[in-house]
């Protein structure tokens, strides 16, 4: 029988970082997965990630995978694919299914890192083609090169369902509405917002009535839901569409866990069936440990981390390291790992109602409820000042675990200090020089540089633009609202485009100056 | 609909372009892509007819999960299209139940 240091099962993020830390450490490590290509979910992931330096913020996922792959190779570590592990035994055996036979393999130490599997929702039609999941869509463009559909409708308002609409759009379809049956957005407002100023309507406290269409889908209905998620008659409001697309949340698959027999629990906290698992990700059974959605669901940059702690600490197991080297060196992991779990987003803030921020200003209701934040709610956010000249305005209004605004200033104009879920501030005595560094760094597309007045009755905006075809200078269009509605006539007088912008380019457009506080996006004339 | 640029992406690396059938019927197809991303784009949305109902089925999940769409690939049942390989001269069929055979009529 084969016998490895470690085995892992998942090459996603959790998995591959288990295994680069295990191997970094002199572990032999093998990592199974049952897919053709390696990276689990991140090389879907086209936008640019949360957080801080050490949690590779501002970085696309499809370029982290990218990394996370040529470590674990420059470290030997061994990915095996298209191999599906089928059974997890007590004594840290697996069997795996590879083509069409089974290997039987012995690990000193096993790490499960299995992911997740996305939730569905039932509904009249919901089997009809043309109804997919989240993830599928991401499959299809992001992988493939493939447009979902011309006109979707994506129900889920969490992260998902916004990164995913947004990402629609990149593609080139046309997002016609979000729907969620909770009353309030779920996910990040940044996300929302960012959609919204598309002009895409946000339909909180909606449900999917039924799917239309004989052999595929043509359209979809939606209702408003009562207190007890019943369908108000006389709410229903129906759209032409060819795709219904689901982010309804996720699952871990947990499966392998409890084959083993690990200690199981169901806990809301963590978005299903999950192992118990200490602080290093080990299970009730030691030397085996899980990491990653599989323990809890969370996002790909603390699976991250948590898959870093579980292969330290089985590197400590074998005794590759000494026990003290594994707790201060987990301790540096849980540092990071603590700092993505903070804010309004936290694990343990799941389901409750927030109503201020950390800094004691009153959350935005309307960004909750339409998904962009009102005109008469914009001004008391601190990074939302006036000056002369151009600065930046920061519509970051929800403590989030993001820092990377504050580093991208060379002049250090933004500031959120220490604590990365605090929202940025401007600070007023320092210069913009309008280098955009901080538009193109924010994940959240939350920054703009605004002058407020050219001095010949006119204002510029520059904007973070991330869709094809790109505008150029001279393009005459429209600026749009934060509510994706529009605000005034509006004329591009740059576009900057550099690699440090990764693909976030700056426009700038022009508009008379009273509508300095509200034009947020621009659409070329034709499209209008 | 293939995306032809796009804006964080670029292009997309494409295997050679192949032909397959389906149902008798040539397509066109990368190969090495996914058999359901190439009916996809042909326009075909109806993997399968349920074997009880004969309700269509198509992709859903696209990660190999759901076993929705699922058919006949070079006679054997039940291949799930969304993970499996493109390849020339594929001989790709609807499936109806766990056959390709059409209730009360003969394979196509």
């Amino acid at each position: 029988m084969k016998r490895y240091d470690m085995i892992v099962i998942g090459a996603g993020p959790a998995g591959l970082s288990a295994a680069i830390e295990a191997a970094k450490r002199g572990m032999q490590v093998v990592v199974y997965d049952e897919n053709a290509k390696p990276g689990g979910q991140l090389f879907k992931q086209i936008h640019k990630f949360f957080g801080s330096k050490e949690h590779k913020a501002k970085i696309r996922g499809f370029h982290i995978g990218e990394e996370l792959l040529a470590e674990a190779s420059a470290l030997g570590v061994q990915v095996v694919l298209n191999a599906i592990v089928i059974g997890l035994f007590p004594e840290k055996e697996i069997t795996v299914k590879i083509d069409s036979h089974v290997e039987h393999i012995k690990g000193d130490t096993i790490l499960i890192a299995t992911g997740a599997s996305e939730n569905m929702v039932t509904f009249p039609g919901w089997t009809l083609p043309g109804v997919i999941g989240a993830g599928a869509a991401q499959t299809m463009m992001n992988l493939h090169g493939t447009l979902p559909g011309k006109r979707v409708l994506m129900l889920g308002s969490g992260n998902v369902g916004l990164v995913v609409s947004f990402q629609l759009m990149q593609a080139g379809c046309e997002v016609v509405a979000l729907a969620d049956a909770a009353p309030r957005v779920g996910g990040y407002g940044v996300h929302a917002a960012k959609i919204a100023r598309c002009g895409v309507p946000f339909y909180l406290s909606h449900t999917i009535v039924s799917a239309e269409g004989e052999d595929c889908v043509t359209g979809v209905t939606i209702g408003e839901v009562d207190a007890s998620w019943q369908i108000i008659p006389g709410t229903e409001k129906h759209f032409d569409v060819d795709t219904i697309c689901l982010a309804v949340g996720l699952s871990p698959m947990s499966k392998l866990c409890d084959m083993a027999g690990c200690a199981m629990e169901d806990n809301p906290g963590k978005a299903g069936f999950v192992p118990v698992v200490n602080a290093y990700g080990e299970t009730s059974i030691p030397g085996i440990y899980a990491a990653g959605d599989v323990s809890g669901i969370e996002e790909a940059s603390s699976a991250m981390i948590e898959g870093r702690i579980a292969g330290i600490a089985a590197a400590a197991r074998l005794g590759f390291i000494s026990q003290e080297e594994c707790k201060a060196q987990a301790a540096q992991q849980e540092e990071a790992l603590s700092g993505l779990r903070q804010g309004m987003f936290a694990p343990g803030m799941r389901g409750k109602k927030i109503t201020e921020t950390e800094e004691g200003v009153a959350i935005s209701e309307n960004l909750l409820r339409h998904g962009f934040v009102a005109e008469d709610e914009i001004e008391r956010f601190p990074g939302v000042t006036h000056n002369i000249g151009v600065h930046p305005v920061i519509e970051c209004t929800q403590n989030i675990p993001c820092n990377p605004c504050q580093d991208a200033c060379p002049k250090h104009c933004i500031r959120i200090g220490s604590n990365i879920t605090a929202l940025p501030s401007v600070n007023p005595e320092q210069r913009c020089t309008g280098c955009g560094m901080c538009v193109a760094s924010c994940s959240g597309q939350a920054i703009f540089l605004v002058n407020e007045d050219c001095g010949d009755g006119t204002a510029e905006i520059t904007l973070p633009y991330e869709f094809l075809p790109l505008p150029e200078k001279g393009n005459k269009g429209i600026a749009l609202g934060r509510d994706g509605k529009t605000v005034c006539s509006a004329e591009v007088v740059q576009v900057r485009s550099a690699k440090a912008f990764d693909c976030t380019h700056l426009l700038t457009m022009k508009v008379p100056k009273e509508f300095a506080g509200k034009a947020r996006f621009f659409r070329k004339e034709e499209q209008a | 609909m293939r995306i032809q640029e796009h804006p964080i992406l670029g292009t997309y690396q494409k295997g050679e372009l192949v032909p397959f059938t389906l149902d008798g019927k040539t397509l066109e197809g990368y190969a090495g892509e996914p058999i359901a991303m190439a009916l996809k784009n042909a326009g075909i949305m109806v993997h399968r007819y349920t074997k009880k109902e004969h309700k269509p089925r198509g992709i859903f999940c696209a990660i190999g999960r759901c076993t929705d769409c699922v058919m006949v690939v070079n006679g054997q049942p039940n291949v799930r299209t969304c993970i499996t390989p493109l390849e020339a001269g594929m001989d790709i069929r609807t499936q109806y139940g766990v056959t390709a055979q059409q209730p009360g009529g003969k394979a196509e």
